[in-house]
């Protein structure tokens, strides 16, 4: 074991990693940051997206080690520090983008990643982008939509 | 996964000095290896991670005009690094995975790996790209070596691939939409002296050149030139749960019809 820093979501973190240790179990583990998800732990479902030096990856497929002095950003730096949601989170809540929740945090990741590099998708753009996140719920719908509305586009509302 | 030391080489130099200790393996970007092991289907005792090395990262072009792409160099950084100098590759690189994998995914690891399903084999072979290592320059022609097999030699790494640009190209890929891996993938590459034509995902073999096509587009780059050829050898194709030989055989004539009209 050696003690691992790396900045998460603005602050310098340390804690022990293994050789084998991945990202994702050493910001749940080492940094108690739950809110990164594991879902199939094969690299497939996208649950465990977090932003490794503002790009995305899926932190179950990293070797915490090996990003030794990165900066990263997870599900908890997406909020203002009061608590405040951000425009994806806020956008996801008001479209009943987030479902069961599992896969939310890795979607809210994916979709920031897209906005800031491409700001108004279209939907086909968005689906296509979100590819390697696997809701295994409800579907894709209301999420798509999260997206858009988060780009400043106009969708429907969710009825009632 | 089982426990393994990790170390981080910072040039060349270092990493092939800790890949001669004979149960080190070569890490890439870890998207393949990485849950490869995961699942205890592969063990190592000691990585050597090349993502720390800088001289094998990054995108330029030689004085003969090729793309010359560091073996350590993302997917994500050549679909966005070679819109406008190799708009077919940059296209294909953009398509591989998903974009969190191709974040850490590299080009140097795509090819050692070899998988038989994988996109970069296609446009190495196709573009008659260069493979260059710690040790040599290894021509596309020699360097695959069947399914999951290449002529590196044990410790050798991807330094550098050379692209040279054909008049035009074009990738087109049926997604086996699971793994997002090719089912069947075509790229097809014309230059002043020559069409090639290599195909993935389809022989259990790994990536081949289409000889037949090639010798077909040739003489006349259009897709009716492939009505005349007979089909492929449906036993010597891929059959499995995601589709037959036979079907992958039909595929293949249609990808590169497609290849070739996308790059007309």
């Amino acid at each position: 074991m050696t003690d691992v820093t790396m900045t998460v979501n603005g602050t310098a973190r340390s804690a022990p990693a293994e050789g084998r240790t991945l990202l994702v179990d050493w910001l749940r583990d080492g940094l108690h940051l739950t809110g990164t998800h594991v879902g199939c732990d094969t690299s497939q479902c996208g649950a465990c997206v977090v932003h490794l030096d503002g790009a995305p990856v899926k932190a179950c497929t990293v070797l915490a080690q090996e990003v030794e002095g990165a900066e990263i950003t997870t599900i908890e730096g997406m909020a203002a520090p009061d608590g405040t949601l951000g425009k994806v989170q806020a956008a996801f809540q008001e479209h009943h983008g987030l479902q069961c929740g599992f896969c939310t945090s890795g979607m809210v990741m994916a979709a920031a990643a897209l906005l800031e590099e491409n700001p108004t998708p279209t939907e086909e753009e968005v689906r296509h982008y979100l590819e390697g996140n696997i809701c295994r719920c409800t579907g894709y719908h209301n999420i798509v939509k999260s997206v858009l509305a988060a780009s400043g586009q106009s969708v429907e509302p969710v009825a009632g | 996964m089982y426990p393994f030391d990790l170390t981080r080489p910072k040039t060349i130099a270092d990493a092939v000095a800790a890949l001669a200790d004979e149960d080190a393996q070569a890490l890439g970007g870890g998207q393949t290896l990485l849950p490869t092991m995961k699942a205890r289907l592969a063990q190592m005792d000691r990585l050597v991670a090349l993502s720390g090395i800088p001289e094998i990262r990054g995108i330029c072009r030689d004085d003969a005009g090729r793309v010359c792409i560091g073996g350590g160099t993302p997917h994500a950084e050549v679909a966005r690094g070679c819109v406008d100098s190799y708009p077919a590759l940059a296209a294909l690189a953009g398509r591989i995975g998903d974009p969190a994998v191709r974040t850490r995914g590299t080009i140097g690891g795509s090819l050692a790996n070899n998988d038989p399903s994988a996109c970069y084999p296609a446009a190495v072979l196709a573009s008659d790209a260069t493979v260059v290592t710690n040790a040599r320059e290894i021509a596309a022609d020699d360097f695959f070596d069947g399914m999951f097999a290449t002529d590196l030699e044990e410790g050798e790494i991807i330094t550098e691939v050379r692209f040279p640009v054909p008049q035009a190209a074009a990738y087109e890929k049926f997604l086996q939409p699971a793994s997002r891996f090719a089912l069947v993938g075509v790229y097809v590459a014309r230059f002043t002296d020559g069409v090639r034509v290599a195909v993935t995902g389809a022989s259990g073999d790994g990536v081949f050149r289409w000889s037949e096509a090639e010798d077909a587009l040739s003489s006349d780059f259009s897709a009716a030139a492939l009505s005349g050829l007979a089909d492929l050898d449906a036993e010597e194709m891929i059959s499995d749960v995601h589709g037959s030989g036979t079907y992958r055989a039909h595929l293949v004539r249609v990808m590169t019809a497609r290849a070739v009209a996308a790059a007309s």
